[in-house]
């Protein structure tokens, strides 16, 4: 880990707001230095209004001021306390009648009453990432870190922890950090991503926005595009709003790219689930369709993965590929609204 | 026959002092070596291993030198106490912390590196004070690593015997431990006393270490 550096600036509001990278991207080093385990080199460190970290002046708040919850990887539940005493040991510094109270109405709302005698290792993991969440919220921390928090868990108990994170997102109105290396993940619970890559943010916004438009090439690969090629741009009509492009031997239409100049050497990018494939059954290749060899398919829980020649890779629904798994000869279809250049 | 079993006796005591002495100096240590940075930590861990390394004689003497009447410890020593700290059974626990101490710091020093770091981070980040993260979450998580290293520093002290000699002396009722009094009665001939201590702390031996292998197995299964 000593050769990561980071370079970073970024805000969070209120909500839920993932850090997506790969591993060893630097998400949890993000964190580190956000509840005061690491020390930048420079720059600052906020929340609300509060400095927590700062090169210039040397202020360094100790992880015990900085009120953060700290949801880490794996619970790191104490494992030599109970379940209860986890969160007992969490809100040591409210009042001892307060404490009890607050104990109790958090293992109610995040149903661990019956497992609050247990010890984490003889409780399930779901009650675990349950109790390690709301160890973290229980003395109403001014902003909620979660690293990795639904890693080892099957689908049905993630789903059960993603809806806690929504509704403390609700209830506790605070900014929610949320490093994730599963883009299901950041669709699903965020309302803002930021995608860490070489050390900065590569690009940052809406999570649907990201994946409509990749700002660049690599931030195309960290998504999981799988359809990228080199392509030229040969025309541009910003008043009938097409473009053409030229792909190896092809000439694709597609909608007008702002910013971009004919003659231009872009990148094509389009996702496998926008792009079509048929049977050519020998007929002639129309507008925006190319002429494939099918290599491989590969089943996904909902749709299957047919790969191409020339690096194509299409994702049909299962019914689809059903009914056109016996042809011999391909097209896959470029429809014009899913071409992006970058 | 009391007088004959005296150096058993004095054996546990000055073992038992000896391992509560070095249990909280080996804690310290440990501690700040497994949590703190500062130039120099490598030498203050080997300078705290040199009684395990150091031929016996060459620590006696330093001790000799360091806590004689005429030096500034030996002389507070006796201020405070108003008698000399050498040829006292009270020096033969002193003699016997400085073999059990760099025991105890190794093996805790190792629980607190692998036990503590994850659990620690977290307790910390839940507002809990340095002092309040030892105590609820480090040292329950190594107590059974460090009750076995315990164990070891006990045995230890019960058999330390060269730096003993040298600053305790071999005072027959007063400063004799058994092991010194084994090569004691060895020299005079009196097997059969020689043969009672080398029995018991046998037996003492064997069962310290079946209870520290059992509760460094539990302690690596946690």
């Amino acid at each position: 880990m000593a050769a990561l550096s980071l370079d970073l600036e970024f805000q969070a509001g209120q909500g839920i707001t993932a850090l997506f990278g790969t591993a060893g991207a630097g998400k949890t080093l993000v964190l580190d230095a956000i509840a005061g385990f690491a020390r930048p080199d420079t720059g600052r460190i906020m929340l609300d209004d509060r400095i927590l970290f700062d090169a210039a002046s040397r202020v360094h708040l100790k992880p015990q001021r900085r009120n953060c919850g700290y949801v880490l990887q794996n619970d790191k539940l104490f494992p030599h306390l109970t379940i209860r005493e986890n969160l007992v040991f969490a809100a040591d510094r409210l009042p001892r009648l307060e404490r009890h109270r607050r104990v109790n109405e958090t293992l109610e709302r995040f149903q661990l009453a019956a497992a609050a005698g247990r010890r984490p290792q003889e409780a399930s993991r779901s009650e675990k990432a349950r109790c390690s969440l709301a160890r973290g919220l229980i003395c109403s921390p001014r902003a909620l870190l979660l690293d990795a928090p639904f890693e080892g868990l099957d689908a049905p108990s993630r789903n059960e922890i993603q809806q806690l994170v929504r509704s403390a997102r609700g209830d506790f109105q605070i900014p929610i950090l949320l490093a994730t290396h599963h883009l299901e993940e950041c669709c699903q619970l965020a309302d803002r991503m930021l995608l860490l890559h070489d050390g900065r943010i590569a690009q940052s916004g809406r999570p649907r926005e990201v994946l409509e438009q990749p700002a660049s090439v690599e931030v195309a690969r960290l998504l999981g595009i799988a359809n990228l090629f080199q392509a030229e741009i040969t025309a541009l009509d910003p008043g009938r709003n097409t473009s053409r492009l030229r792909f190896q031997e092809y000439e694709l239409t597609g909608t007008y790219f702002p910013g971009h100049l004919r003659g231009d050497r872009v990148w094509l990018c389009v996702r496998a689930a926008d792009l079509r494939a048929t049977g050519r059954n020998g007929a002639r290749p129309e507008a925006n369709q190319v002429p494939v060899k099918l290599l491989r398919v590969s089943d996904m829980p909902q749709a299957v993965q047919l790969e191409f020649s020339g690096d194509i890779t299409v994702e049909v629904p299962s019914q689809e590929f059903e009914r056109e798994k016996d042809n011999k000869e391909w097209v896959v279809e470029f429809p014009p609204a899913a071409l992006r250049v970058l | 026959m009391t007088s004959s079993w005296f150096p058993l006796w004095l054996s546990l005591r000055v073992a038992v002092l000896a391992t509560l002495v070095s249990v909280p100096c080996g804690l310290g240590i440990a501690w700040v070596l497994a949590n703190r940075e500062f130039r120099g930590k490598e030498l203050v861990d080997a300078v705290v291993a040199l009684p395990l390394l150091l031929p016996p004689t060459v620590l006696g003497y330093y001790l000799l030198v360091v806590l004689g009447a005429s030096s500034p410890l030996g002389y507070l020593y006796e201020a405070l106490f108003g008698r000399p700290l050498l040829f006292t059974w009270q020096a033969a626990v002193v003699a016997s912390a400085f073999y059990a101490t760099p025991l105890l710091t190794r093996s805790a020093r190792a629980a607190f590196e692998t036990a503590g770091p994850a659990y620690e981070k977290a307790a910390r980040s839940l507002g809990a004070s340095e002092w309040r993260v030892f105590w609820r979450v480090t040292l329950p998580l190594s107590r059974r690593a460090i009750g076995a290293a315990s164990l070891v520093a006990f045995a230890r002290a019960l058999g330390e015997f060269g730096v003993t000699l040298l600053i305790a002396g071999n005072l027959p009722g007063k400063t004799q431990t058994a092991v010194v009094g084994i090569y004691d009665a060895i020299q005079r001939g009196e097997t059969r006393v020689a043969r009672i201590f080398v029995a018991a702390l046998s037996g003492v031996a064997l069962a310290i270490a079946y209870a520290a292998n059992r509760l460094g197995r539990r302690a690596v299964a946690e």
